[in-house]
């Protein structure tokens, strides 16, 4: 598996760049994810062995900061109904949608009525949000939760079934140490063991949350201090894909069973950890942004049963 | 009613029940003695401050990436301000506060109140 892997792997990276970073997939064989490029999946396509390119189960947005008007992008509107349109444009509609947080820059009603305004042109009306950082600055902590609070009766974390998958929804944005990384807490920690319990190893889990839930970077806070805790619930199982938002770019790892994978934001770039003074807007020239900024969307390939991570960008 | 004054209303109504004056000011001309942290590249500048009892202390983000403070204690707890706005907290009891940003939780800092 790892020779085959790695050979993918090199031939990836030559097609890619053939694809102008149209993106990475990844697949599923035998219960490890396994990076393959476009090309492959065209190839897989038409091959004996079935669709990689199935129908997508769901599409993730991640970190669309409305409210955010500086140089780095004076028009976040404007690229999140870009990325919204290239959804619309899918042959085939996914059955959800995901947002993995920072839906707003600054947690301001109007920010967030403008967010489900613009939102609300999906043709796929089946959201599911978790808070970003930036999403609960407000003081009293109550905007998202007024508007998206619903699902999980104002905790913020909450689980669903989709198409033989099982989604784990996780906040690590609300509760965290100074000088730290985000924190699930263990309230959460108790949910997550509970919620998985009994469950069988071969059901697709897929979790998501804003802050990376592996330690990226922790001078920047690029991870979650006790996600050790939630990975020792998680390996049990064979397909477990993680989806975070918060660092802009896009960045993964594949642990055992375990895949890690982080979206690009919709509305601008960040610096590659340790780049210059903090975690802050990337300024890069127009031509530029639309190649930063994108959408992930995540299939379901029946033969053999897997799930692939296919990410798109603006241009 | 402006966003900012909606920010500013939710910050009073969120610290009223703790007596204590506490403000999103992004037009407030604050008097010149009055000690100002500045905000700059996710670092609270100075980190240490020592002021007496009563004095108002005012947060200014200098930053492209709005900031917060909020209280470790859960003393007080400001919105998000962004690029050139601030944030005032007068501190009337003496004792040590130590605050952090919540958007970025490395950037913490520390006011002696004496």
């Amino acid at each position: 598996m790892s020779d085959h892997q790695s050979h993918l792997s090199r031939r990836n990276a030559l097609k890619c760049m053939a694809f102008g970073g149209a993106g990475t997939l990844f697949a599923l064989s035998g219960g490890v994810f396994t990076p393959i490029d476009l090309a492959m999946a065209g190839a897989y396509d038409e091959s004996k062995e079935g669709k990689v390119l199935g129908k997508p189960l769901f599409v993730q947005i991640s970190d669309t900061h409305i409210g955010f008007s500086k140089e780095a992008n004076p028009d976040v509107n404007g690229t999140l109904t870009q990325t919204i349109d290239i959804v619309n444009r899918m042959p085939q509609q996914p059955a959800l949608i995901i947002h993995t947080g920072d839906i707003t820059h600054l947690s301001r009603p109007a920010e967030f009525d403008l967010a489900q305004q613009l939102l609300s042109r999906l043709r796929t009306t089946e959201l599911h949000t978790v808070p970003g950082e930036h999403d609960t600055t407000d003081a009293t902590v109550t905007e998202y939760f007024n508007r998206f609070g619903k699902a999980s009766d104002n905790k913020g974390y909450y689980s669903f079934d989709h198409s033989g998958v099982h989604f784990v929804a996780l906040v690590n944005v609300l509760q965290f140490k100074p000088g730290g990384l985000g924190t699930l807490g263990l309230e959460q920690l108790a949910w997550v063991e509970a919620d998985l319990k009994g469950r069988s190893t071969s059901m697709p889990i897929v979790v998501f949350a804003h802050m990376p839930l592996w330690n990226i970077y922790e001078p920047w806070g690029w991870g979650t201090g006790d996600a050790d805790q939630l990975m020792n619930q998680l390996r049990r199982f064979g397909s477990v894909t993680v989806l975070n938002g918060h660092i802009h770019q896009i960045v993964q790892k594949v642990e055992g069973n375990v895949t890690f994978h982080t979206a690009r934001s919709t509305a601008y770039p960040q610096p590659i950890a340790g780049e210059g003074t903090g975690p802050g807007p990337l300024k890069v020239g127009a031509e530029l942004l639309p190649k930063m900024l994108g959408v992930s969307s995540i299939n379901v390939v029946k033969h053999p049963r897997s799930l692939s991570i296919n990410d798109t960008v603006l241009a | 009613m402006t966003m900012r004054e909606i920010g500013a209303a939710l910050v009073l109504a969120g610290v009223a029940g703790l007596g204590c004056a506490s403000y999103l000011n992004p037009a407030r001309a604050w008097a010149a003695d009055e000690p100002k942290v500045m905000i700059k590249d996710f670092m609270y500048s100075p980190m240490d401050l020592t002021v007496k009892a009563g004095t108002t202390v005012t947060w200014v983000n200098l930053d492209d990436e709005p900031h917060n403070v909020i209280s470790d204690t859960g003393l007080f707890r400001s919105g998000g301000f962004d690029t050139h706005e601030s944030f005032s907290y007068k501190f009337d009891k003496p004792g040590t506060y130590h605050i952090t940003c919540s958007i970025h939780p490395r950037m913490v800092a520390t006011i002696v109140v004496e």
